[in-house]
């Protein structure tokens, strides 16, 4: 049981579940965002977090939206990573859902949820930093648009009661040839010892990583080693792996040497793999 | 504005076909309320931290661990439990005939997985069967009884056949 | 025997897939208080202040229990653990208070308001620093408290809460017969049980002191016995309720929260107390599997036989010691595996240490003992250049060898080792040594293990069965027996229909244990419950069917010696037109004229094991359980060389079940032991920092093998009756686990050229060692 009390909203707008929260905000309410609840449910059982209110955004028609619109795909912040792999409307995000916890879970969490969540991979980010995605705010002014590679620096950057209300991506990147690696202690369902999505755009690969460091990332300058295809996969590999150290998590899930002895041979391997692209 | 902004409030809840009111607080587990207010102890807890799935029941056509919802959400859903299935799912009697539990305790969140997989894509693949029942654990069987007791219930599709 | 052989359905099955099996907790909770407990952050500290008041301001609250409270010591062997800790924590999670309230949220709010005030001390988590001079002595009572306890050793002014030894031969003669050894050191890191259902219990006393406990325990009489004992109640005060479990695996035959629940009602005037428990907190306070250290010597002549070995376990038990000293005993008389050792120096010491402490684990710690010691004969057969399963063949333990307590094998008390290796290497065709190259980074490896094991009961430990009848002829049995999963009650039932020449339908099982209305059955533990209450049901069905003939003899006005009973009838065997019906007489007999003939039919059987000796404290010589299983096991897998990952193919089983019954129950039980065995293999441990703090106590974080990454299962079995076991069926249920780990850290090691001395065999383990060039 949640040991705690609060209280439960399910605006039908977005303008209402903004009003509402800024409203709960002044009355030291701390309320949260609610998408599928996973993180909320587990955290509040666990004492981790206090919410005196929740927020249900998943009967809000621009939280719900998942369509192509005008060169587009509109994913709204409370369509389930479910929705997203059974739809294959974007293949590369659809894997990485597939990836994340499990199916039964995945019809629970949200495209949100996992975004702006405190669990540290946020595996959905990756594509979103590979595929010039935007991110679609809802505040108190109304509508933000952001460049989701600004929006996301290591984790989501919002203002107050602001909610994540959509992602758009260009058709352009949708049917992009594409890769995902995710490697696991030794057991399949877990968080990623590291996970690799990588992207095509054009004449090069895009390259972002999750579980690697303490938050999701893309460097353009791993990406400009990883794309000298003179170099052999292993040279370019171990050019990588020199670049991260110090920042590859250590943790009793794998040690930061282990991290990076993977993050070599994956990334050879999904080199291997981008010569048949 | 759907809200429940009172310490405990009525609800009422649309499980295994019959509308049951509930007083419950905001922030009350679903599994929590259908065991204790509903007494359907077919969903187990066995760590309601969305782990193991033993909780999992049937919300819309799809599966959910019941110790991640709120009560409140599942206002205006349709919720399936184990005892909903009453012994008719194809699913019940082919974990009957292929040995897929010991003790038992795991099997009601296997069988909502199942009895879902069944309904919605009862042309699922092996490689999507396993994807499904990966949500749950099974601590005392090897798995292959599970294994074998889907396969048996997918197969009898027409679809595939 | 053909109701035997049959391969039969769960008699619980319909209930169990209909959500109509009710366990501990489906009870309503309706009028019952609430009651969680507060638990130690430290790994080892003194408390120095217990503030409960502002708990006990909490509208709601009930009680406030702290340890001083009940000061009584609770243990099964030695009592050296408080109900709730007392000036002193030994573990993290170790439960420090308890609170009850009328809900769970008041009763958490109040928990977290109770302040304590520790001073951490140093903290030991490995039995070789427990050992060392100047270590903090953590039970300095022990081996003073309690000098007459029989077959525990503690040594006073240390940790070691008991020590085993067994001297067998002459070892310095042996090692001088041996042309090649090995030695080498081990280490097991804890594991937890991870039984689905989490552990629980209520509580209620009645005004006039009548004790009623629902538990999800494997020992509901141990339940009675103890809480009699530590608070001086007569026992027949007491009830004790166990419904279906949800798995136990060892893990639920601790006697721990039942004594919560019990001081919980007891504070609260007797009123009905529900305990809650999450599931972090089952990991973290209840007990867990033992970690292990050893150290294994072992010698063999130019023949490749084994002529000596000096063998050492620290069998690490955590703060407390339960059932820990009897596995230390168990890991002396067994700790040589099935292998005959003509010169043998074995110490077995059991260590306290901060970690949580252990209690009986599937093969109560013989799958520990069997990783080291197997990974040990897979080094010697390489040094002897013999290959592995020859070189078990060579010295697998046959009729007229002694086991290293000096009991005598027979074919009876130990079946056929021999003969389960032949069958193996066809089965799982044995490819010997050398890893198979099926793609430029990847081969293809098995590795083998044998196992034995007996159990290690109280020498005196009972069972017992009663039958009665229905209006329409069927039986109802009644055993002690806890349904957990193993499936007792339907081979019970089958063993029953069996001797009653009845199909299994007209058997009913009773499956609520009810310490007041079940005969005692010592404990649903150590795969004994078919030796032990099957020998009882036996024994109640040979009465029933005498009653039955006696009724009948009357009834035809013949010899008893006429009748024979089968189909739910009795009958003159030359006139099998003269027959009665079950129905018709098992209630007493109304004769055709009115004459009433008889009385209703009651079955009981008792049984009591016998031949069981304590072991000799110089030699171990002795006799502790009443048979051996025995059985070999092989795992297959691929290995990539360049990134050690690895996927399992297959894993084999080739086992000596006695005889038959439910071939196809037997070997998914089998099989649901290998795939526990592969989980506490390759990635099942429970992950202490450095101060003690359990860093694991989800399952989000504590990870079990999901479906998809398991091998196929395959199941031999051999057939060599054991004389004194109902149908001659021997103890088969926990071993499938054994030989696992040992033969997937074999194939391991010759996969990835390393030598594995741990578990779990993670990549990162396998990638760690090869790194450090050991091999």
């Amino acid at each position: 049981m949640i040991p705690i009390h609060f209280e439960y909203y399910r605006p039908q707008t977005v303008r209402q579940a903004v009003e509402t929260y800024i409203r709960l905000l002044q009355e030291k309410k701390k309320p949260l965002y609610y998408g599928g609840g996973s993180e909320i449910i587990s955290m509040s059982r666990a004492g981790d977090i206090h919410p005196g209110a929740v927020i249900d955004i998943k009967e809000i028609p621009e939280c719900m939206v998942f369509e192509e619109q005008n060169e587009r795909l509109v994913i709204g912040a409370a369509v389930t990573l479910r929705q997203i792999r059974d739809s294959r409307m974007f293949p590369l995000l659809g894997t990485v859902s597939k990836h994340i916890a499990d199916h039964t879970n995945q019809c629970r969490i949200t495209l949100g949820g996992n975004l702006c969540g405190n669990i540290i991979y946020r595996e959905m980010s990756s594509p979103l930093l590979l595929s010039d995605a935007q991110v679609l705010f809802f505040g108190p002014d109304g509508v933000r648009r952001a460049l989701f590679t600004d929006a996301f620096q290591l984790r989501m950057l919002m203002n107050p009661g602001e909610l994540l209300m959509q992602i758009h991506i260009s058709k352009q990147y949708l049917k992009s040839p594409y890769r995902y690696i995710k490697k696991t202690a030794n057991e399949k369902i877990d968080y990623p010892l590291m996970s690799i999505a990588a992207l095509y755009d054009q004449k090069s690969w895009r390259v972002a990583f999750s579980g690697l460091c303490a938050s999701p990332f893309r460097s353009l300058k791993i990406e400009e080693i990883l794309n000298q295809r003179h170099l052999s996969p292993l040279q370019r590999a171990e050019m990588v792996s020199e670049l991260v150290p110090g920042q590859a998590l250590s943790d009793y899930r794998g040690s930061s040497q282990y991290r990076l002895f993977m993050l070599k041979n994956t990334l050879a391997d999904m080199m291997e793999e981008w010569e048949h692209v | 504005m759907f809200e429940f902004t009172a310490d405990k409030c009525l609800i009422e809840l649309d499980v295994n076909g019959e509308n049951k009111n509930a007083i419950v607080r905001p922030s009350d587990l679903l599994l929590d309320v259908l065991r204790n207010q509903f007494g359907l102890t077919g969903a187990k807890p066995g760590c309601k931290n969305g782990d193991c799935g033993s909780c999992t029941i049937i919300m819309d056509g799809w599966p959910v661990k019941s110790c991640l919802v709120l009560a409140v959400e599942a206002v205006g859903h349709t919720i399936l439990t184990v005892e909903g299935l009453a012994g008719t799912s194809p699913v019940q009697k082919a974990f009957v005939d292929y040995h897929a539990f010991q003790c038992g305790y795991c099997t009601s969140g296997f069988l909502m997985v199942c009895h879902s997989l069944w309904m919605m894509k009862s042309d699922a693949d092996e490689e999507e069967m396993e994807d499904w029942l990966q949500s749950n654990i099974c601590r005392c069987t090897s798995y292959k009884e599970i294994r074998k007791a889907m396969e048996s219930v997918l197969l009898q599709n027409p679809q595939k056949s | 025997m053909s109701e035997l052989r049959r391969n039969v359905q769960r008699k619980e099955s319909w209930d169990k897939v209909t959500g109509n099996a009710k366990y501990c907790d489906d009870f309503s909770v309706s009028g019952m208080l609430t009651a969680r407990i507060l638990t130690s952050p430290h790994g080892h500290a003194i408390i120095k202040r217990i503030d409960t008041s502002s708990a006990w301001s909490i509208p709601g609250v009930k009680a406030v229990i702290t340890g001083k409270d009940f000061p009584v010591l609770c243990g099964v062997l030695l009592r050296d653990r408080p109900a709730l800790a007392i000036d002193r924590v030994r573990y993290c999670g170790e439960p420090v208070a308890l609170v009850v309230a009328l809900d769970e949220e008041t009763a958490l709010k109040a928990r977290d308001l109770i302040q304590v005030e520790y001073e951490p001390l140093p903290v030991i988590l490995d039995p070789a620093d427990a050992l060392k001079e100047g270590a903090p002595i953590l039970h300095p009572q022990v081996g003073v408290l309690f000098p007459d306890v029989k077959d525990i050793y503690p040594i006073h002014g240390t940790n070691i809460a008991s020590h085993y030894q067994i001297r067998r031969g002459e070892i310095q003669a042996g090692w001088k017969a041996c042309e090649y050894q090995v030695e080498e050191d081990y280490y097991l890191p804890p594991s937890d049980h991870l039984a689905m259902e989490v552990r629980t219990a209520r509580a209620q006393i009645s005004a006039d002191g009548k004790v009623k406990i629902t538990t999800t325990s494997q020992a509901p009489f141990s339940v009675k016995k103890q809480i009699a004992e530590y608070f001086k109640i007569p026992a027949g005060q007491i009830e004790v309720h166990v419904p279906l479990v949800g798995g136990g695996f060892g893990g639920k035959a601790s006697v721990m929260l039942e004594i919560l629940a019990y001081i919980a009602s007891r504070k609260v005037g007797g009123r009905p107390v529900r305990l809650v428990i999450t599931r972090e907190e089952d990991l973290q306070s209840a007990p867990c599997r033992l970690s292990l250290r050893s150290k294994i010597k072992l010698g063999a002549d130019c023949q490749g036989k084994i002529q000596a070995a000096e063998i050492t376990y620290w069998l690490d038990c955590g703060a407390y010691s339960d059932i820990a000293p009897n596995m230390a005993k168990s890991m002396a008389s067994n700790g040589t595996g099935p292998y005959y050792i003509p010169n043998l120096f074995c110490n077995s010491f059991c260590v306290y240490t901060n970690h949580t402490y252990a209690t009986s684990y599937r093969s109560f710690g013989h799958e520990s003992f069997t990783y080291c010691l197997e990974r040990a004969m897979d080094r010697l057969a390489d040094r002897s250049g013999i290959d592995p399963l020859e070189f078990r063949l060579i010295n697998a333990i046959r009729p007229g060898d002694l086991t290293p307590t000096q009991v005598q094998c027979t074919p009876s008390n130990t079946g056929n080792l021999v003969a389960c290796l032949q069958k193996v290497k066809d089965l799982a065709k044995w490819q010997g040594t050398a890893p198979i190259k099926i793609e430029p980074n990847k081969v293809r490896v098995q590795g083998v293990s044998c196992l034995w094991k007996s159990a290690s009961p109280p020498t005196n430990a009972v069972s017992g069965a009663m039958i009665t009848f229905n209006p329409d002829g069927s039986l109802n049995l009644n055993t002690g027996v806890v349904e957990m999963g193993s499936g007792n009650k339907t081979n019970l039932a089958q063993i029953l229909a069996a001797k009653m020449k009845l199909d299994i339908s007209q058997i009913h099982v009773v499956y609520d244990v009810d310490t007041r209305l079940n005969p005692e059955h010592w404990k649903t533990v150590a795969s004994l419950s078919g030796y032990m209450a099957g020998n009882a049901v036996c024994q109640a069905a040979d009465d029933v069917l005498e009653q039955i003939r006696t009724i009948a003899a009357q009834a035809f006005e013949c010899q008893k010696q006429e009748l024979e009973i089968a189909d739910g009838m009795v009958f003159i065997k030359n006139n099998p037109n003269c027959y009665l019906l079950f129905k018709d007489i098992v209630a007493g007999y109304k004769a055709p004229d009115g004459r009433s003939i008889g009385e209703p039919v009651l079955g009981r059987g008792g049984f009591m094991l016998k031949g069981l000796s304590i072991l000799d404290q110089e030699t171990g010589k002795g006799k502790p359980g009443p048979s051996w299983t025995v059985g070999v096991q092989i795992v297959e897998l691929e290995f990539d060389k360049r990134d050690f990952t690895y996927r399992l193919i297959e894993a084999y089983t080739v086992i000596d079940c006695g005889a038959l019954i439910n071939p196809q129950a037997i070997s998914e039980m089998i099989a649901g032991g290998m795939a526990m065995g592969i989980g506490l293999a390759s990635r099942e441990y429970l992950s202490y920092d450095f101060q003690g703090v359990l860093q694991s106590p989800t399952l989000r974080t504590y990870k079990l093998l999901h479906i998809g990454q398991e091998p196929d299962y395959r199941v031999g079995l051999v057939q060599t009756p054991q004389e004194d076991a109902p149908y001659g069926i021997r103890s088969l249920s926990e071993h499938g686990i054994i030989g696992i780990p040992a033969a997937l850290g074999n194939a391991l090691s010759r996969a990835a050229k390393v030598n594995c001395t741990q578990l779990p065999l993670t990549p990162e383990y396998l990638w760690s060692i090869s790194q450090k060039g050991q091999a």
